[in-house]
């Protein structure tokens, strides 16, 4: 089982992928998503979270299933 | 009603026919309208053109959840949000944002709030195409 995941804007770039995968029982956190897909980048503090497309804080639980975005500051309007 | 468009729009041609669809003839007193359209220049360049990428879904969801929020705050009969996404030019309209009211106050108080939370929460980004190459924008200004 797995979990989901979307990058947007420039964090799409910086990791080359818009949309990947990863094993449910690898991470424990949204922080620890964005650890597994970065190779261990830090996270910068103004990136955005969320889960099943509600925003989330990086502490916040991932379980099996779940669509995890990162994004820059949104910018629309 | 919340449209997200990858083509070019006319608002003044969006507002009269979505408001030929509404049956509150009479009972509005009040129309706001904010366009927001493209700049050519940006924090002191030359702006050629824009992408706009979203996060299909979630967008929706949260145009929804401030439109709801705007109607639990002022007394309202109607509401419009068309969105561009895709790629953009100087002058083009991005956003329009359209509210009916019976009243001026709420009107125009519910479409100031839509526009900001728009802007603060909505999932759209906007990458710039300069003279000498491409840059995501990064952060809204505050005004």
């Amino acid at each position: 089982m797995s979990i989901n995941i979307r990058l947007f804007a420039s964090l799409r770039e910086q990791i080359g992928e818009s949309e990947l995968s990863i094993e449910a029982n690898k991470a424990d956190n949204v922080r620890e998503v964005w650890t597994i897909i970065s190779n261990d980048s830090p996270m910068q503090a103004n990136t955005l979270c969320s889960i099943n497309m509600e925003y989330v804080n990086s502490d916040h639980k991932v379980k099996d299933g779940d669509e995890v975005a990162f994004f820059p500051p949104v910018t629309g309007g | 009603m919340i449209h997200i468009r990858d083509t070019a729009f006319q608002p003044w041609d969006e507002i009269q026919a979505y408001q030929n669809t509404l049956s509150i003839e009479g009972k509005y007193g009040a129309t706001a309208v904010f366009v927001g359209s493209m700049r050519d220049f940006n924090e002191g360049d030359d702006v050629q053109a824009m992408t706009l990428e979203h996060y299909p879904g979630m967008t929706e969801k949260y145009l929804e959840k401030i439109i709801q929020q705007a109607n639990d705050k002022w007394d309202l009969l109607d509401t419009l949000v068309i969105h561009r996404v895709g790629n953009i030019m100087p002058n083009d309209p991005i956003v329009l944002v359209v509210v009916w009211s019976a009243h001026r106050t709420n009107a125009f108080d519910a479409s100031r709030f839509i526009m900001e939370e728009l802007k603060s929460k909505a999932p759209f980004w906007k990458k710039e195409v300069l003279d000498n190459g491409s840059r995501w924008v990064g952060k809204n200004t505050s005004k």
